[in-house]
């Protein structure tokens, strides 16, 4: 078989059906795949949460994981801030020509894994090959469909005043290393992405505290642009004190050095978790028993006054405002 | 006044005012090097950008300034070949990659950057690399600061003297001004500790009447400054008028390609013809810079200016005093 993609494997014919077999149907092996008709047919009872999004990362593959990997876990954390346990995938790749079909078994190898390791199923999937320079590599969108358990009722909507913010993490873990790897810097040393799927861990903490307000992950734009988010939603105002958020030196040192704050950097294993205060401190010891929470912080409170905002409070004592991220983030010149 | 907007970042980042005695007001200064390039000079390098064949390597911040009629980032997506480095040395590697494309440095900074793109010079004409050359907007501080005591506008007690500049130059560069102005100096560091003890030390100045030249940033920080890196710096520019945005021109206060280096001076190179440069109308980033008005008192900010849609560089800058108040709240009414 061919080791790169060409557009004839997009066409439908032999040369599909052949790299869906070997990359796809093989590897993610599954009662309803195994099936080929033109869609998963599943049961499903109760309450359902149904998210999707797009994965278009470089590089594709990074210390800590890959295009893959993230595919999985960012819908699988989509599900599961919502309380959901994530159930079935679909998993959809838009692929460039002449892409290495050794990078796509990888890819595919990782998906696997991840899958496995959150228990979901990927249920139905999709691939299309585009003339080159019409994609970088590989795109991967996957969506997800969970199941919300009785009693749960998560959303960025119901955060209360006094509710204790818990964070699971350190943060900036992610955007930190694929800046690094993107912009070719040399002194990325020890960065790490975080990128995990998070249902195990929301699993635990919703046995333990069924009546969690609000949880999300702080992705794109980070915990400031995340607590904002939840702030403006819930109309309420969030305190955030700054020695409690944990960054990995590593981290801290590189965004220091670029002239960037962690609380803006992107996380694809991390979630903030809006709880009852007295519920905080049970919540912390589970959490920090889970490998994906060891590092578990309570960061803040949720306030009735200035509704809408989010306030730091600094090392000094002083405060000031958290605001959202605004525009691109661009290392400083000096 | 604090020169540099790094300080006026973290003087607003850690909320350094609201532990301020009365009767201490902080100014910021014009120490942000995107903020104080001259439109004109943005028009000049949108211009070049627009060279046919030409690659543009820039620091990210400059990438958003807008200039009369466009901005880099725009060039960029108009199919101009924009790259961002973070060292002038990731330029010479994109020249050494294309040796068939002039690659143009736009070199803009204060003295803690022209010794890196003093180097690059250097190392360009050791390595016989014909196609690189830096659009040289490099500029010196003291000369600026003795501009805007002669102006007059404004009456400071005390200049909180920028940090990483006099890692580069020392501290002695600043002894003309209580000398001749009787206003106290304090070379600073940029941890809310560092500002803080600046601000004492120009209060016990101020307090038995004897202004001076301190060091509050020892640790790096020496009467001398780095003499290899000035030895540099001599041996490939030489001073020469800059224009500064908001304060015009002023004598020395630019560095300029010597001639032994004229074959890595973009200005010898090309013939850079742009139209009349204007300021936005409204932008009130001039009074900004020579810190006779704080941001908050233009018209524009937080309204028509935010740093999703700047109008001037001090709203597009990490480093400019108009972010730092938007970012971190200190704007009436927010």
């Amino acid at each position: 078989m061919e080791d790169r993609v060409l557009m004839a494997h997009g066409s439908g014919g032999k040369l599909s059906h052949e790299l869906v077999n070997r990359c796809f149907v093989g590897k993610l092996r599954n009662e309803w795949l195994a099936r080929l008709d033109d869609s998963a047919v599943l049961e499903c009872q109760g309450r359902l949460a149904f998210t999707t999004d797009s994965y278009v990362v470089t590089p594709i593959f990074f210390p800590g994981g890959d295009i893959g990997r993230l595919a999985v876990c960012g819908t699988v954390n989509d599900l599961s801030m919502s309380g959901a346990v994530p159930l079935y995938l679909s998993l959809a790749f838009i692929i460039e020509e002449g892409s290495d079909i050794s990078d796509l078994e990888h890819v595919v190898d990782s998906i696997q894994r991840t899958a496995q390791e959150a228990s979901v199923c990927i249920v139905t999937g999709d691939t299309k090959v585009v003339q080159r320079g019409k994609a970088d590599k590989l795109f991967v969108n996957t969506a997800g469909i969970g199941r919300i358990p009785q009693g749960v009722n998560v959303s960025g909507s119901n955060v209360r005043p006094g509710d204790a913010v818990i964070l699971s993490g350190t943060v900036g873990d992610h955007g930190m290393t694929i800046m690094a790897q993107r912009e070719g810097l040399r002194f990325s040393g020890d960065l790490v992405s975080d990128c995990a799927p998070l249902n195990g861990l929301v699993a635990e903490m919703l046995q333990v505290c069924p009546d969690i307000h609000g949880m999300r992950d702080p992705t794109r734009g980070g915990v400031a642009t995340t607590l904002n988010e939840i702030a403006s939603q819930s109309r309420v105002g969030i305190i955030v004190n700054d020695v409690a958020v944990p960054v990995r030196p590593p981290v801290s040192a590189m965004c220091e050095l670029l002239g960037l704050d962690p609380l803006y950097i992107a996380n694809e294993g991390k979630l903030l978790a809006f709880v009852p205060t007295d519920r905080a401190d049970v919540l912390l010891e589970v959490m920090r028993r889970h490998k994906y929470g060891k590092d578990a912080a309570i960061i803040g409170q949720v306030t009735s006054e200035h509704a809408g905002r989010v306030t730091l409070r600094t090392m000094l004592g002083t405060s000031r405002i958290l605001a959202m991220l605004s525009g691109d983030i661009l290392p400083r010149i000096c | 006044m604090e020169f540099c907007g790094s300080h006026t970042a973290a003087i607003l980042k850690y909320g350094i005012r609201q532990l301020l005695p009365a009767g201490v007001e902080m100014l910021s200064g014009p120490g942000c090097p995107v903020c104080v390039t001259d439109q004109a000079d943005i028009d000049r390098a949108i211009a070049l950008a627009k060279v046919p064949g030409v690659i543009l390597c820039t620091f990210g911040d400059m990438l958003k300034v807008p200039g009369t009629y466009s901005s880099l980032q725009q060039a960029r997506a108009e199919g101009c070949d924009v790259c961002m480095v973070y060292s002038t040395l990731d330029a010479l590697d994109i020249a050494r990659a294309n040796p068939d494309k002039p690659v143009v440095f736009l070199g803009v900074g204060f003295e803690t950057t022209a010794p890196t793109i003093a180097a690059s010079i250097a190392q360009a004409k050791q390595q016989q690399i014909k196609n690189y050359s830096v659009f040289s907007l490099a500029k010196l501080c003291p000369p600026v600061m003795k501009a805007l005591l002669d102006g007059g506008e404004i009456k400071i007690d005390g200049i909180i003297c920028p940090g990483h500049v006099s890692t580069i130059i020392g501290s002695k560069p600043y002894e003309f001004i209580p000398r001749e102005y009787g206003v106290a100096c304090v070379v600073a560091g940029f941890e809310p500790v560092d500002i803080l003890m600046a601000v004492d030390q120009l209060l016990v100045q101020l307090g038995n009447g004897r202004p001076r030249v301190e060091i509050a940033y020892g640790r790096t920080v020496s009467p001398e400054g780095n003499v290899r890196a000035q030895e540099l710096l001599a041996e490939v520019f030489e001073p020469q008028t800059a224009r500064w945005r908001g304060v015009g021109e002023v004598g020395g206060s630019g560095y300029r390609i010597r001639d032994r280096y004229k074959e890595f001076d973009t200005e010898r190179l090309f013939d850079i013809k742009t139209g009349p440069a204007k300021e936005p109308a409204g932008c009130r980033c001039g009074d900004v810079l020579r810190g006779v008005i704080r941001p908050t008192a233009c018209p524009l900010f937080g309204h028509a200016c935010t740093p999703e849609r700047p109008v001037g560089p001090c709203m597009v800058s990490g480093e400019g005093a108009c972010a730092s108040y938007y970012l971190f709240g200190e704007s009436d009414g927010r």
